[in-house]
C-alpha cells in the first residue's frame, strides 16, 4: 500500500462524512434520502474492493469513536447497536464488492454493467445485512423488517445513477487512478 | 474538534477506553443471550446509574434515545400488532440500554484516546500486514479534509442554487471530484518528499 493509496482511502472516507452533511431529500413518498450512502459507492466505483472498502471502514472507524459524522450529525457506537446497526455494517462489504466487480474490468466497465454492479453492491448487499439485523434487533419477522425498508430503494437507484454518471467521467480524467 | 466528549474525573471517564469497549460488547451480547425483561430492566437501571457516577445529567442518557424515538415508535407499532405490546416494551428497553451504554462510551472517553486506544490494539496486526503508523495517518488526513470537503459540497450547491436549481448538478460535481483528487495527489507527493 502506497502512500498515494493511504490519501486516496483518507479521501473518500472524508467524502463519505462530508456527503452527510448534505440536508436530506424527502421523496415525494415521504422517505428521506441522504446523499450520504453515494460515498460508499462512489468509493467502490473509484477506488476499487480493496482502497474503497478501507475508505469505509475508515470512516465508520470515525463514527464509532464518536464523532458525529453520519447524516443528521449522529455517530457514536451506539448507532451500530440501533436499528440501522447491519445498513451500516453494510456499507464497507457493499463497498468492497463494487470495487470488486469494477476491478474486473480495469475499473471501466460499460454503462449499464456498472450501473447493475453499484446496484449489487451498494444495495443489494447493503440490504441483505441490514434487513436482517433489523428483523433482529426489532423482533420483527424478515418480511416485516424488507417491507419496512423498501420504502428507501427508489433514493438507492436515483443515487446509484448519480454514482456511475460521476464515476465514468471521474475515470476519463483521471485514468490512473 | 467535532467531538462528543463531556469532560469528567470519574471512574467511568478513567477507565481504559478498551476496558468500555469490552464492557460494551459483553452487556450488548448478554442483552440477547438473556432473553427476559428483568434482565433488560436492571440493565437499564444500572446504566442510568452509571450516568450518574459520570456525572451526566439523565437528560444526557435520553439525548442519546431521542433522535431515533421515530424508530422507536414505528418499532412498537409492528410489535402491537404482531406480537404485544409486552414483547414491544421488551425490545425498547434493550435498545434503548444499548443506545445508552454506547453513548456513555462516547460521552466519556475523547476521540484521540479512542484513536490511541485503536492504534495500540492494532500493534499485534503488525504480523498479517497491517501497519499503525499507516493507520493513524489516515485517520488524520481524515480529519483535516473533512472540513476541506465540506467546504467543496457546499461550494456546489451555492454554485447550483445562484445558477438555478434547473441547472444539472453532475456538471458541478464532476469537476469539484477531479479537482479534489488532483489536491490529494499533490498531499501524497508532498508526505512522500518529507519521508514519513
Amino acid at each position: 500500500m502506497t502512500t498515494k493509496d493511504t490519501v486516496y482511502i483518507a479521501l473518500f472516507a472524508a467524502l463519505t462524512a462530508a456527503l452527510g452533511l448534505i440536508p436530506q431529500i424527502t421523496l415525494a413518498t415521504g422517505v428521506p434520502i441522504t446523499a450520504q450512502s453515494m460515498g460508499i459507492m462512489l468509493a467502490g466505483a473509484l477506488l476499487g474492493a480493496k482502497r474503497g472498502g478501507l475508505a469505509i471502514v475508515l470512516f465508520l472507524a470515525l463514527v464509532a469513536i464518536g464523532l458525529p459524522l453520519l447524516a443528521g450529525g449522529r455517530g457514536g457506537a451506539g448507532v451500530f447497536f440501533g436499528a440501522s446497526g447491519g445498513f451500516l455494517l453494510g456499507f464497507p462489504i457493499g463497498a468492497f464488492v463494487i470495487g470488486f466487480l469494477f476491478d474486473r474490468h480495469a475499473g471501466r466497465p460499460p454503462f449499464l454493467l456498472s450501473l447493475i454492479y453499484v446496484l449489487i453492491g451498494g444495495v443489494g448487499v447493503v440490504y441483505l445485512l441490514g434487513v436482517p439485523w433489523l428483523a433482529q434487533v426489532a423482533d420483527l419477522t424478515l418480511g416485516q423488517a424488507f417491507t419496512g425498508s423498501i420504502a428507501f430503494v427508489p433514493g438507492d437507484i436515483i443515487k446509484a445513477v448519480l454514482t456511475v454518471i460521476i464515476a465514468r467521467e471521474v475515470r476519463r480524467a483521471l485514468p490512473d487512478l | 474538534m467535532l467531538d462528543l466528549y463531556q469532560a469528567g474525573t470519574s471512574p467511568v471517564h478513567m477507565l481504559k477506553p478498551g476496558w468500555k469497549i469490552l464492557c460494551l460488547a459483553a452487556v450488548g451480547s448478554a442483552l440477547f443471550a438473556v432473553d427476559h425483561i428483568g434482565f433488560s430492566t436492571a440493565m437499564l437501571a444500572a446504566t442510568l446509574v452509571l450516568y450518574r457516577i459520570a456525572g451526566l445529567p439523565l437528560s444526557r442518557a435520553w439525548g442519546q434515545i431521542r433522535p431515533a424515538v421515530w424508530v422507536f415508535g414505528l418499532i412498537f407499532a409492528a410489535q402491537v400488532i404482531f406480537n404485544s405490546w409486552i414483547i414491544g416494551l421488551y425490545v425498547l428497553i434493550r435498545l434503548a440500554v444499548l443506545l445508552m451504554l454506547a453513548g456513555l462510551l462516547t460521552l466519556t472517553t475523547r476521540s484521540s484516546d479512542m484513536i490511541d486506544g485503536i492504534n495500540a490494539g492494532l500493534g499485534p496486526l503488525r504480523r498479517i500486514g497491517v501497519n499503525p503508523e499507516r493507520v493513524s495517518l489516515a485517520i488524520s488526513l481524515t480529519l483535516r479534509f473533512i472540513p476541506v470537503l465540506s467546504h467543496v459540497v457546499h461550494d456546489v450547491r451555492e454554485a447550483q442554487r445562484a445558477r438555478g436549481l434547473d441547472r444539472n448538478i453532475l456538471s458541478l460535481a464532476i469537476p469539484a471530484i477531479i479537482r479534489t483528487i488532483r489536491m490529494a495527489d499533490e498531499v501524497s507527493d508532498a508526505i512522500d518528499a518529507r519521508g514519513s
